[in-house]
């Protein structure tokens, strides 16, 4: 009967709408109660001035195991995980091989379990090998745990496959998580623009994100499968999730840190950090992430936490692999361009980090109601600290962030009532 | 005349040369000015100055090129430097050595300019950041190629005695050229007028941002230009549908005769060469009296060995 008492935090938990001073205590791995006096824990951790949430969620992360565990491991991805706050993480399956297998979505539960850090999900693949041809076996990977479906990295291309898949997935009420890039117009190391003309780097059109958006909006339309948009990076891009909420359809969308604080510009002088997929855009797509963002057409943040090794990333622009580092400082960055500024309030900013992913992804997870899983972040809103990459447990180094000076840090990341990670 | 390496007193202060977007004019200025002197060397009976005796020059291409390696093998020679030609074809992922690796193994054995010629674009920039080397950019991808730009500023500084206040037309393939872009960046800072011209597939809007007139009809500004310079056309834009065919490529774009009679009289025609006869330039325009296509390339030398000069000044 282990207990875990949280005392004098301001509770946030935007699932029941809760937003006050009270204690919480945990018990045998579920909420067991808030309220005052709640009586003696084994533990007790003091929130003064803290916020104490339901554990964040992050339903777009790249753990590189099986195939590349120098750059990232089951191991080392949980705990950079819980290091940014997060509880529970679902992670894409362009793994070598790719999760498309009932073993493989089994591996990876088990492994999370062994790790004993975070909530590793597994997202199958939608097609065997990811490329695009063949349906992989979603009934039985969804059987096995699979929280979603997803060929990340690439799109569907074929629209056939596509139109099969969503009808598939309907089947089981499983959510296709798109990366959406049509393949004809990608190719290309970064937003094709002003910029991508000055430095003579091929470029990626906001188009190629958009039409199999709209595509995608058009297949779905009568199917009415749980469809997601990954990483959103265009104005365009929100627009058409804005018009196809308007007429009812079944759509979510995730925008990612990077699409709502850099640019284009941040290529100039050739860092490959800043070189991911979808690229980053211009002043006005981030504008309009933020308006998606605000006005509720995005529905969560996810970080697309992609780790890769230096000297991937040491190659020439054109050479180096797309993808950035998320987990370890996304709290901050999204509170430096969502709260800062004014543009939503700490519930609403809690609530795109929590029960919005659980809500896509269909986890019994982002709440702290009673009898929850016991995960829970505890958030320092006013700390100021500065990004430091080579403090993170992440294996990779490939954060443009590096350097900045942020405020707002999970400073206890609690999983299943136990804590993972604390800082200091 | 410019006979040892004289390290104090110049105007030029860069250790590496990696783009003309970056310089100042005054910098453009004074390397054309630093090139005039080394024309001369050109012309004596023993063309050789001992200004980089002792100091170690590398070519490093690792994309096909003869003009421009034989230039900075030629100018480095002049100013007494050894000289090293390194070539790889084919990036240095598949060979499985990254390029910061390829150039640290040069540089230990203890060379002052590596220049660079990659097909990727930013890959000088790369080199630059990672070793203490002089880095010279020769060409990378279609971002810039620095020294043709300069060559090409010396050419038309010398046949008109000035730059600013002249249009200059560029013709062709502006989207994947690296000539066209270190052209534009010097030609605006001297104060030049740059026309870009060529098919929309080849030439996007995105070029207004960077102070270039963007233009689609060829004729409609043919009158009105001082230097005309033809850029290479590549058939394998043909294959990614980037225009239809060569025919129709020469017919919209092509410096054919009947294009020329409508030139001013004077216009000063240029090519960064290989050319391709018959289809961007006619021949008989490339080999006339307006041409400036060998010009370009005897300059070339005198700009190379003024850049190599330069750069291993800062060295020091």
């Amino acid at each position: 009967m282990a207990t875990l008492l949280i005392t004098n935090g301001t509770i946030l938990d935007p699932s029941q709408k809760l937003e006050r001073k009270a204690d919480l205590l945990l018990k045998d791995g579920k909420v067991a109660a808030i309220g005052q006096d709640l009586g003696k824990a084994d533990q007790v951790i003091d929130a003064s001035g803290l916020l104490v949430t339901p554990g964040l969620i992050d339903i777009h992360v790249h753990f590189r195991e099986p195939g590349d565990e120098e750059e990232e491991t089951i191991a080392s991805g949980a705990a950079a995980a819980v290091a940014g706050g997060f509880t529970t993480v679902c992670c894409m399956p362009n793994t070598k091989p790719p999760l498309e297998t009932e073993a493989a979505i089994e591996f990876v539960l088990r492994e999370s379990q062994r790790v004993g850090l975070a909530n590793v999900y597994p997202v199958g693949a939608i097609t065997k090998g990811r490329e695009g041809k063949e349906l992989a076996e979603i009934g039985s990977m969804n059987e096995r745990g699979a929280v979603a479906f997803s060929d990340d990295g690439v799109g569907v291309a074929d629209a056939s496959v596509m139109r099969k898949a969503l009808q598939y997935c309907r089947m089981f009420d499983a959510v296709i998580m798109q990366h959406c890039e049509e393949h004809s117009l990608g190719g290309g190391a970064m937003h094709a623009g002003v910029v991508s003309t000055s430095l003579g780097l091929p470029g990626i059109p906001p188009e190629a994100e958009q039409l199999m958006i709209a595509r995608d909006l058009l297949l779905n339309r009568k199917i009415g499968c749980r469809y997601h948009v990954q990483h959103i990076s265009t104005e365009w891009s929100v627009e058409l999730i804005r018009r196809a909420k308007q007429n009812g359809q079944s759509v979510t969308a995730e925008v990612a840190p990077h699409h709502l604080l850099l640019t284009d510009e941040n290529c100039r002088g050739y860092d490959t950090n800043y070189k991911m997929n979808p690229p980053l855009r211009t002043a006005a797509d981030v504008a309009a992430c933020v308006a998606g963002v605000k006005d509720g057409t995005l529905d969560c943040l996810a970080t697309d936490h992609a780790p890769h090794l230096a000297e991937e990333k040491e190659l020439e622009f054109a050479n180096a692999p797309f993808g950035i580092l998320g987990l370890e400082c996304a709290l901050p960055l999204y509170v430096k361009a969502l709260v800062t500024p004014g543009h939503i309030p700490w519930p609403r900013l809690i609530e795109l980090m929590t029960v919005a992913g659980a809500k896509i992804a269909k986890l019994n997870k982002g709440t702290l109601a009673i009898g929850a899983d016991a995960d829970v972040t505890i958030i320092d809103p006013n700390l100021k600290w500065t990004i430091d990459k080579n403090q993170f447990r992440s294996k990779s180094r490939n954060c443009p962030f590096h350097g900045w000076d942020v405020q707002g840090r999970a400073v206890a990341t609690i999983v299943g009532g136990r804590v993972s990670w604390t800082l200091r | 005349m410019i006979e040892t390496l004289n390290t104090s007193s110049t105007a030029w202060k860069r250790k590496h040369l990696l783009s003309l977007e970056e310089l100042t004019a005054n910098e453009i200025r004074f390397v054309l000015d630093t090139a005039d002197s080394f024309k001369e060397v050109s012309t004596r009976s023993v063309k050789k100055v001992p200004a980089l005796r002792g100091r170690v020059v590398v070519n490093a291409f690792f994309e096909d090129s003869t003009r421009t390696r034989m230039s900075f093998s030629l100018a480095a020679q002049r100013l007494s430097a050894d000289l090293i030609d390194f070539s790889e074809k084919g990036s240095s992922v598949s060979k499985g050595e990254t390029l910061i690796d390829t150039a640290r193994n040069i540089e230990a054995m203890g060379v002052d300019v590596i220049v660079i010629r990659h097909s990727a674009a930013g890959s000088a920039e790369l080199l630059s950041r990672s070793i203490k080397a002089s880095v010279i950019n020769a060409g990378d991808g279609a971002h810039e190629h620095p020294t043709q730009g300069l060559l090409d500023l010396y050419t038309i500084r010398e046949r008109f005695g000035k730059i600013a206040g002249l249009k200059i037309a560029i013709v062709g393939d502006i989207a994947n050229s690296r000539v066209a872009r270190s052209d534009l960046w010097g030609l605006k800072k001297l104060g030049a007028e740059v026309i870009l011209v060529g098919p929309t597939t080849l030439l996007p809007k995105s070029f207004e941002s960077l102070g270039a007139r963007v233009v689609h009809d060829f004729d409609s500004v043919i009158g009105e230009v001082d230097v005309i310079n033809m850029l290479r056309v590549q058939n394998e834009r043909i294959k990614s549908s980037q225009f239809p065919t060569v025919r129709e490529f020469t017919n919209l774009f092509g410096l054919t005769s009947d294009r020329f009679t409508r030139c001013k009289p004077d216009v000063f025609v240029m090519h960064p060469g290989p050319m391709n006869r018959g289809i961007e330039i006619s021949s008989h325009i490339a080999d006339g009296p307006q041409s400036g296509i060998l010009t370009q390339v005897t300059n070339g030398l005198a700009v190379r060995m003024a850049v190599l000069y330069l750069v291993s000044g800062a060295t020091t």
